[in-house]
């Protein structure tokens, strides 16, 4: 079939905002037929929101979109459909107790009973054609992060999509996954398809693109195409201005064994092992980085080591004081606060900002206070202190909101990160545990928090750092842990290690013979 | 003794008819991500206006009224009703997003008092209480059916029902195919569990979650009808669905969100309710009258002992979904 | 031309969340969605061919029309204050306590077996002071039954709450049937109270009303002063952050439902001991349920609660007077208040959201 249109999508001067917040501006993007287009932009530039519109989640409160040529209204996820747009989101639109191909074949029309049979040999066929392998009667809540994904993809090829849109699609995967995820993109495009991704990660826009739009702040920067771009000309074009993307790592001597964790054994709600024997040390002055494929066990290594979910097996010893002298003491088992009584402090910044580490609808004072409130005595609770701090830390921290009494629901993601580590650091802890710390904020945040996590360091503190970007991760860390399926695969020096080796541990856990150790 | 357990089977499914069709109408609702805690107050809504329904088309005939009309007039009026209970519901969760459970608590709240009023006020004007004639009573009543009635034992306890039974069990049948095989349950389904998703797949959740919830709050106003109709032998008695609505919620979770269990488990506890005429305990008959409510709060503490993915309620229940959003 | 097109494919009318609204407007947005729950209410007391303003100045009458009636209205407000503000403890730690109704009646019973068997044998002030401890714990424990469950295995509240209401209306018809029958009576009734086991009045009411008072400060005190009342608000949005904060949220959920169910057990005791002098199937009826309404209209605020439950009581003494004098069932007070709450509830979204119609003119309210 030939086409007349060049172009696959036009969107033009697409504005769109939330309340007072401004996502898109006077958005201008083309997307031409059978290219691979990376939509690039730091976290919060606008980029999901704007391909939200495309794929009629949003709907545009100004501007045009032409699809072939033609101006189209896309006011729900079908009309986008109709118009052979299909979305891949980030976080991935499955229904978990559906299998794959009963996932897949959710909302098109046929006949009124759906036979399952004829699907599955569908569904399965389609996956051999892109080279998926794939069991189409599995069950979403069975699969792997990267199953899922495959899932998403061939539902929107299912309804015969010829423009795609991939919203981060390596954020969860493993360097050899993404090397597979392109390897299937390259196909599809070769098989005529459009495609957008939108990334955040320079190495890969490179890779796999061909032309590049860059948002920045919600506006429209430019597009170049790929062969005349390079990281440094992209960095600029997306943070606006010559930046180094260089992250400190400053050397600390005299590192003092801070947390002990030996054959940690715990199992997940579902009943399976979440972690099985689990051991390492983290050190005062040193940064260790915990990688790992989402649901790997991070989740509960943290929980447990901070008092919040039981463990079947094993131990953990925190350094504390016991009549001035520092000790070891055993901390498995114990709750919160109790851990808190022993003289230890321990602060944790948890992966769920919102849901875990603070109350969404409450204003920072008592969000500051949530951990402490209890150490006055008395029935009352005293709200001047933590007045005080959160006057102290929207100094320090350079905190954007409009007072203290606002709630911290209504602040960006990047001061939410602000408040809930400021408030961590605020109690001077000996282990300081935090889980995915710049997830979705932008550059200037994340540099703020890495700085904020090396000052710790400096300051004798054991950071433990849970990450998902293996780049950052090599960067920051002094020793970088491997997880996978709930066991520790291997303890590796960024210094003398790749991504790619780091992407095989995160798959495979190695033999205990040939443990790699620093 | 087998007469008598089967008698108190017969007794049972009888009884555990209104509960069914309550809990027919609850599962349609939740699989579409509302738990509407209505069903009390619909059942009511159901009842007052199944009864009067039918004495105002006798009313209006005069004396030659026929049962079969009345009892489908009954049927209708009695859905409409009901489902009209379910839409101030569903407009007020779905389109200005209000709290379920509290919307809930009103419909309730609202449904007894509708009931009781209209039951009160259309008994007053018809000079005491308001009660159908002997026709359409007669249409509720238990029917032999032909020739599988006179099978021994099968036949009285299959074959001797009024027709209520025999439609909530071809409703419960109907929901279990239409959930398990079908592309319109399929999607409904994953609206339950997660609108999101439903509504990137290009499902209209909006008018899933209304049309189930409709037609759901239509089903509890049949159960309720079925009080008034049946278990109260067409006449208006003031409060008469008293908890007939919570039990049949509690039985949503019973029957694990499945309606052809929910058939089984209607069954016990019709029985329950029913248990004191059968079967002779030295015990206050006071004592009898709360044994549904007591099996249920310990049946409701067994199940929340164990857990299950895929038997569960479905995960949207409670929240309601903008796709806005943010 | 194309963008005349456009423009007629943007949706009708579409939402968007306020982020921020003037108190002024939202009470504005309030009173249009009351005045438009009495119009509703009056358009049902038209389609009865009455006049519904004949009914509305019937109901005012009937609850403020003598030094009586007003004694009426506030003995109908006094446990529904109460009531509500128990609920509004179990409430804001989104813990679905429907089962005041049987805490309630829960607390009649621990306060009628001293005010029953008790009274020759004990001074006045004692046996008050034992009758209302025990309708209190007897209360709070019918409250913590559930909690401890949900706490332990997460059993679903709603229903246990709710079941349990059942359960302690059965256990009042058994004894009225058997053991606390009233001597002489040939109906399964229970005795009067005897003169001792009576409140005595303050200015024409049973003292209750100054315990209800009382409590809408402490309770106005417990939630915003007091750690408790800041671990219920944590746990009420999220038991996650509550476990973070090393909060035990089991402890919480029995502390708070204690409390909760021994609230209402003393609005049983004041509504056995002050108004009733008796206990029937009736006690608690509909309060707790009533109760929820109060508490939520009122956003869970004491201060607020206490307006909302007098304008509740207003309206159930009103259907009182409009029963006799226009021969409207009385339980359209039911059907009035389940209009009132379904507009309120309603327009809450209107101060959440405000809405965009095509061409881009802005409402915020309909």
């Amino acid at each position: 079939m030939e086409r007349k249109e060049k172009n696959a999508v036009e969107m033009q001067g697409i504005t769109k905002t939330f309340g007072k917040v401004i996502a898109n501006k006077d958005v201008n993007l083309e997307l031409r037929n059978g290219e691979i287009l990376a939509l690039l932009g730091e976290n919060g530039s606008g980029k999901t929101t704007i391909m939200n519109m495309l794929s009629g989640i949003y709907y545009p409160d100004s501007g045009s979109i032409r699809v072939q040529g033609k101006e189209v209204s896309i006011r729900s996820p079908k009309d986008a459909f109709d118009h052979g747009i299909g979305m891949i989101h980030q976080h991935f639109k499955l229904v978990d107790v559906l299998s794959a191909a009963e996932n897949i074949v959710l909302g098109r029309k046929g006949a009124v009973t759906v036979d399952r049979k004829e699907l599955n040999r569908q569904v399965k066929e389609l996956g051999e054609k892109y080279g998926f392998d794939i069991d189409p009667a599995k069950k979403v809540y069975n699969m792997s992060v990267s199953e899922k994904q495959t899932v998403e993809i061939l539902k929107v090829l299912f309804r015969g999509a010829d423009i795609l849109i991939l919203d981060e699609p390596t954020a969860v995967l493993t360097p050899q996954e993404v090397d597979k995820l392109f390897a299937v993109l390259r196909n599809m495009k070769a098989d005529g398809k459009s495609i957008i991704i939108i990334t955040h990660k320079l190495h890969e826009v490179l890779a796999i693109s061909d032309r590049v739009s860059i948002l920045r702040k919600g506006e429209y920067i430019g597009t170049i195409n790929t062969k005349e771009a390079d990281q440094q000309k992209l960095t600029e074009m997306m943070v606006g201005h010559v930046v180094s993307l260089k992250i400190d790592r400053p050397m600390v001597e005299d590192k003092k064994e801070r947390l002990k964790v030996i054959d940690l054994t715990c199992v997940s709600e579902d009943g399976v092992k979440a972690l099985e024997r689990v051991s390492f040390s983290a050190y005062g002055g040193e940064i260790l980085g915990v990688a790992g494929i989402a649901g790997s066990g991070q989740k509960e290594l943290c929980e447990v080591i901070a008092g919040l979910y039981p463990a079947i097996g094993g131990s953990v010893l925190c350094s504390g004081t016991k009549e001035g002298h520092e000790v070891m003491e055993r901390i498995i088992g114990l709750k919160p606060d109790e851990i808190v009584k022993k003289g230890i402090s321990m602060a944790f910044v948890p992966e769920d900002r919102l849901g875990m580490g603070l109350v969404a609808s409450m204003d920072m004072v008592d969000n500051v206070m949530l951990r402490s409130y209890k150490n006055k005595k008395g029935l009352f609770v005293d709200r001047k202190a933590p007045q005080e701090l959160s006057e102290k830390l929207i100094e320090d921290l350079e905190i954007v909101t409009p007072g203290v009494n606002t709630p911290v629901r209504r602040l960006s993601g990047g001061n939410v990160q602000k408040v809930l580590l400021g408030r961590e650091i605020a109690c001077n802890p000996s282990v300081l545990l935090v889980a995915y710390p710049v997830r979705g904020l932008d550059i200037n945040s994340s540099y703020k928090i890495y700085d904020l996590l090396n000052e710790q360091k400096k300051k004798g503190v054991a950071v433990i750092f849970i990450g998902e970007d293996l780049d950052v991760l090599l960067e920051i860390s002094d020793r970088i842990m491997v997880m996978c399926g709930g066991r520790v695969s291997g303890i590796v020096d960024p210094e003398k290690v790749t991504k790619e080796e780091i992407g095989l541990m995160m798959i495979q856990v190695k033999k205990d013979d040939e443990e790699a150790s620093v | 003794m087998l007469n008598i357990i089967l008698k108190l089977i017969v007794a049972a499914v009888i009884a555990g008819t209104p509960l069914l069709l309550g809990a027919l109408g609850e599962i349609l609702t939740e699989k579409s991500g509302n738990t509407n805690l209505g069903v009390e107050g619909m059942m009511y809504m159901g009842a007052v206006s199944g009864i009067a329904g039918a004495y105002f088309y006798e009313k209006a005939v005069g004396g030659n009224a026929n049962g079969v009309v009345g009892a489908l007039i009954a049927l209708l009026i009695s859905f409409l009703i009901g489902a009209f209970g379910a839409l101030i519901y569903a407009f007020l969760t779905i389109t200005l997003r209000a709290n379920q459970n509290v919307t809930g608590l009103t419909l309730t709240i609202f449904g007894t008092g509708f009931g009781n009023f209209f039951g009160d006020y259309f008994g007053k004007k018809a000079g005491g209480s308001l009660v159908v004639g002997d026709a359409i009573k007669s249409a509720f009543q238990g029917v032999s059916i032909p020739v599988l009635s006179k099978i021994p034992v099968i036949g009285k306890l299959l074959f001797n029902y009024n027709w209520i039974v025999y439609f909530a069990i071809l409703v419960a049948i109907a929901m279990a195919w239409f959930f398990n095989k079908s592309r319109v349950g399929l999607n409904l389904r994953a609206v339950g569990e997660d609108p999101g998703t439903a509504d990137a797949a290009g499902i209209n959740v909006t008018k899933y979650k209304y049309i189930a919830t409709v037609v759901g709050g239509g089903i509890c106003g049949i159960g309720g009808m079925y009080i008034s109709m049946v278990s109260q032998g067409g006449v208006w008695v003031y409060d008469c669905v008293s908890g007939y609505g919570w039990l049949a919620v509690a039985l949503v979770i019973f029957a694990t969100w499945d309606s052809s269990r929910a058939i089984l488990v209607a069954l016990v506890f019709g029985a329950l309710k029913i248990m004191r005429f059968y079967v002779e305990l030295p015990i206050p008959s006071q004592f009898y009258d709360m044994a549904p409510y007591i099996v249920t709060i310990l049946v409701l503490i067994l199940t929340s002992m164990r857990e299950s993915r895929e038997h569960a309620q479905p995960k949207s229940c409670g929240t309601n979904y903008f796709r806005e959003e943010r | 031309m194309s963008s005349i097109k456009t423009e007629q494919q943007v949706p009708l009318v579409r939402m968007v969340k306020r982020d921020t609204i003037t108190q002024k407007k939202t009470w504005t947005i309030r009173a249009v969605a009351f005045v438009c729950a009495l119009l509703t209410g009056a358009l049902l007391i038209l389609f009865l061919g009455k006049n519904p303003v004949q009914a509305y100045m019937d109901m005012i009458q009937g609850a403020f029309g003598s030094s009586v009636l007003r004694q009426e209205t506030i003995k109908v407000a006094i446990p529904l204050l109460i009531t509500a503000i128990g609920i509004s403890f179990a409430f804001k730690m989104k813990f679905w306590n429907i089962g005041a109704e049987g805490q309630i009646l829960l607390g009649a019973i621990g306060a009628g077996y001293w005010g029953f068997f008790w009274a020759d044998r004990l001074p006045k002030v004692i046996l008050i002071i034992v009758m209302m401890l025990s309708a209190i714990l007897m209360g709070g424990l019918y409250g913590l039954l559930p909690a401890l469950c949900k706490a332990k295995w997460g059993t679903n509240e709603t229903l246990f709450t709710l079941m349990l209401n059942y359960i302690a209306l059965y256990m009042i018809k058994y004894l009225q049937n058997g053991p606390w029958k009233a001597p002489r009576s040939s109906f399964p009734k229970m005795a009067m109270l005897q003169p001792e086991a009576r409140l005595t009045k303050i200015l024409g009411v049973h003292w209750g009303w100054i315990a209800a008072l009382l409590l809408v400060i402490l309770a106005w005190i417990y939630f915003n002063k007091t750690k408790q009342g800041y671990e219920i608000s944590v746990v009420g949005e999220s038991n996650n952050t509550a476990r973070y904060a090393g909060i035990n949220v089991g402890k919480v959920f029995r502390r708070t439902m204690f409390l909760s169910g021994a609230l209402a057990g003393l609005a049983g005791f004041l509504q056995v001991a002050g108004c009733d002098f008796t206990i029937t199937e009736t006690t608690a009826g509909g309060v707790g349920f009533t109760a929820i309404t109060v508490a939520w209209l009122a956003h869970m605020n004491p201060y607020g609660m206490l307006g909302v439950a007098f304008f509740i009581a207003i309206l159930e003494r009103g259907c009182n007077q409009i029963e006799t004098t226009m021969a409207i069932p009385a339980s359209v007070s039911s059907l009035l208040i389940g209009i009132i709450l379904f507009f309120m509830l309603g327009c809450e979204f209107f101060i959440n959201y405000r809405l965009i119609f095509r061409g881009g003119k802005e409402v915020s309210h309909a």
